[in-house]
């Protein structure tokens, strides 16, 4: 069976007053149907740009996806016409951004956003929208939906709020869902309750998602497979046990270093990664994490390493990554 | 500052004590016949104590009333009830030679690097600001020199004294703010989300510098923040805070260690561990519901409506906080 999404080498580019910014620099992944695939990173490294690429949400200017192919469900999404992939987006694949408030519209009810997409995409009438989206918030969670409906975005709390955005992206039966941050904003215990909620939901539809986050922790607790972002690229990718566990690339084990644990006692001193973050118009040819890598050869300033195999579906892109075995487990 | 580390002493003294502190906003109505109409019981009835070179952790989610505490310590809010002493005096009772000197004594360093530097400003002039405004160094020469000190002791190179914030990464203006906040010898500091907006890479590097420096100047440190697991690593002793009110304080990995209050259980139960093996392992059950409004909050236990433990007496008396094991404080009346 193919897979439900196929990335290959995607490229988007910025033109910013400081320069050109490679934001995606040539990923490529796939997303298997059912599956949670996490895409992680820190600020700048192209993750969200990746997700709104898939949808092809790049402000044209500044941003433009120069090269690659995007293949969903057997359709290669770069070739469709604006409203052809205005069907996609929404019925097959479902959108969760991380604020609710400025991704809901403000001057429509609840009821109405669920409906709109509902009658936009399913042709449902009226009557028949309503009573669907009350089955939909009764579904993800929220208390006297008849009541709910009528209400506006900010009459709910944050977490109710992006519980309405989850009901909005299952609205059509969706094959995919992409959330880009969705609990960024929200506080530790709503957090806990909307990943959940998710998990379910995805398990009871099989619905494949694909989570964009920085959080090391929420990856470490729904994502089956991890694709680590640096500088537009991905770095190191596989299944989440193997991340964790034996790293083989630089920066995601300096990464999961230096994350202070809540599971351990008090250590004396973190051990960060060294350096600042790359500036992305002022990338040269070879890796961009060299400046800040403790293995760092005289190579690494002359190419950039390709993401290859390591082991099994593990992949790495580091010179040093079979060097890197040996290391110590760093999550253990 | 002179780089020479400052013994610790022997005996703890308290360098704060904060008791029975409660700040009510009002809401009010109408323009013209402005009305008060209820309030916002942000923090209600809080004690705690800080001793000389430790680092207290208040923690809580949105609202629980952990930065307002923060600013009244700070006297940028007046409290509506209780009292502040600092080194024993009290903070709302000091008169503008005295407050003046407060001023010196107690720093703050903010969240948000990005806002909470004077974007017009180079660097060498915000570091340099409070050291001009309290007439410590007037030689501009000096006062210069001071400043680029700061600098390096924060791990930046003196030369981004003629830089502007927007040049510096936010890691970098973290530490501009923390040269700010030391610029004036400052016995304590009260970080309100320092490290929170930093990534996680810069986020570790910002929290060995803060514990550097509270051992190097033998600073103390309030540590507001709602990221458990920083908490954990920086400080010695935790409070969590529920509804304007501390539900538990120890010891800090006592704390984590053995949580007794259910919201505390439930608070660390929601944390994900970066680690898939442990995760796969862990039963795990996210608290009900949401903290409900500080303008009507519960009566009794303001977290009797969430707590799989509540049984009607929770409903009635306010819990208050008993000493359960040593140096370790519970505000709830089912847990023994």
């Amino acid at each position: 069976m193919p897979p439900l999404l196929e990335v290959r080498a995607l490229h988007t580019e910025f033109r910013t007053g400081a320069g050109l910014v490679r934001a995606v620099d040539g990923i490529s992944y796939t997303v298997e149907p059912g599956e949670t695939v996490a895409i992680v990173g820190e600020s700048g490294s192209g993750k969200s740009v990746s997700a709104l690429s898939i949808l092809r949400l790049i402000p044209d200017p500044p941003g433009r996806i120069t090269n690659g192919e995007i293949l969903f469900d057997g359709k290669d999404l770069r070739r469709l016409t604006e409203p052809e992939m205005r069907e996609i987006r929404g019925r097959d694949i479902g959108m969760v951004f991380q604020e609710p408030m400025t991704s809901l519209n403000p001057v429509l009810t609840i009821g109405r956003q669920i409906t709109e997409t509902l009658e936009q995409h399913q042709g449902v009438d009226r009557a028949a929208a309503d009573r669907r989206a009350i089955e939909l918030l009764e579904l993800v969670g929220i208390a006297d939906p008849a009541r709910r409906l009528k209400q506006y975005p900010h009459q709910l709390s944050g977490g109710m709020r992006q519980r309405v955005m989850i009901a909005v992206a299952l609205a059509c039966n969706p094959k995919l869902i992409i959330a880009d941050e969705p609990t960024t904003a929200l506080d530790v215990t709503i957090q806990a309750q909307i990943l959940e909620l998710m998990k379910t939901l995805a398990r009871r539809f099989n619905v494949a998602q694909i989570i964009i986050t920085h959080n090391l922790g929420v990856v470490a607790r729904y994502a089956a497979r991890v694709n680590v972002m640096y500088a537009g690229r991905i770095v190191e990718s596989g299944p989440a046990d193997a991340i964790y566990h034996a790293p083989r690339h630089p920066y995601t084990m300096a990464l999961l270093r230096s994350v202070p644990r809540l599971d351990r006692p008090r250590q004396a001193r973190l051990d960060p990664v060294d350096g600042q973050p790359p500036d992305l118009t002022r990338l040269d040819g070879g890796c961009a994490f060299r400046p800040r890598c403790r293995f760092a050869v005289e190579r690494c300033g002359q190419e950039q390493p390709a993401l290859e195999p390591v082991e099994g579906g593990h992949l790495a892109a580091c010179f040093r990554s079979t060097e890197l075995l040996a290391s110590q487990d760093v999550a253990a | 500052m002179n780089g020479e580390a400052i013994p610790a002493p022997l005996l703890p003294t308290p360098l704060l004590e904060v008791r029975q502190l409660a700040m009510h906003f009002p809401i009010s109505e109408g323009i013209v016949l402005n009305r008060k109409i209820g309030e916002v019981k942000a923090v209600d009835g809080v004690d705690f104590t800080i001793n000389r070179g430790e680092t207290l952790g208040l923690v809580g989610e949105s609202g629980c009333g952990k930065t307002t505490t923060g600013r009244c310590i700070l006297r940028l809010e007046r409290p509506t009830a209780g009292q502040i002493l600092f080194d024993g005096r009290d903070v709302n009772r000091m008169e503008r030679q005295e407050l003046t000197a407060l001023r010196r004594r107690v720093q703050v360093i903010f969240q948000d690097p990005y806002s909470s530097l004077n974007p017009r400003m180079k660097v060498g002039d915000i570091i340099g600001e409070p050291i001009k405004v309290h007439g410590v160094e007037r030689d501009p020469r000096r006062r210069r020199d001071r400043v680029r000190e700061l600098l390096s002791v924060c791990g930046l190179d003196p030369k981004f004294t003629d830089r502007y914030p927007h040049e510096m990464s936010g890691g970098q203006r973290q530490r501009v703010g923390i040269a700010r906040a030391l610029a004036l010898d400052p016995e304590f500091i009260v970080c309100d989300e320092a490290v929170s907006a930093l990534d996680v890479s810069i986020q570790a590097q910002v929290i060995n510098l803060l514990e550097d420096l509270r051992e190097r100047f033998g600073l103390t440190y309030l540590f507001i923040a709602h990221d458990l697991s920083v908490v954990r690593h920086l400080c010695q002793r935790v409070a969590v805070m529920y509804l304007g009110r501390i539900v538990e304080m120890a010891d800090s990995d006592e704390l984590f260690d053995n949580p007794l209050h259910p919201y505390t259980q439930a608070l660390l139960s929601a944390v994900p561990v970066p680690d898939p093996r442990i995760e796969a392992a862990r039963a795990f059950r996210p608290p009900r519901g949401e903290v409900p409004s500080p303008i009507n909050p519960p009566s009794g236990c303001v977290f009797h409506p969430r707590c799989p433990m509540a049984v009607d007496g929770c409903k009635q008396a306010r819990p208050v906080l008993r000493e359960l094991r040593p140096r370790h404080w519970v505000a709830c009346s089912e847990v023994n």
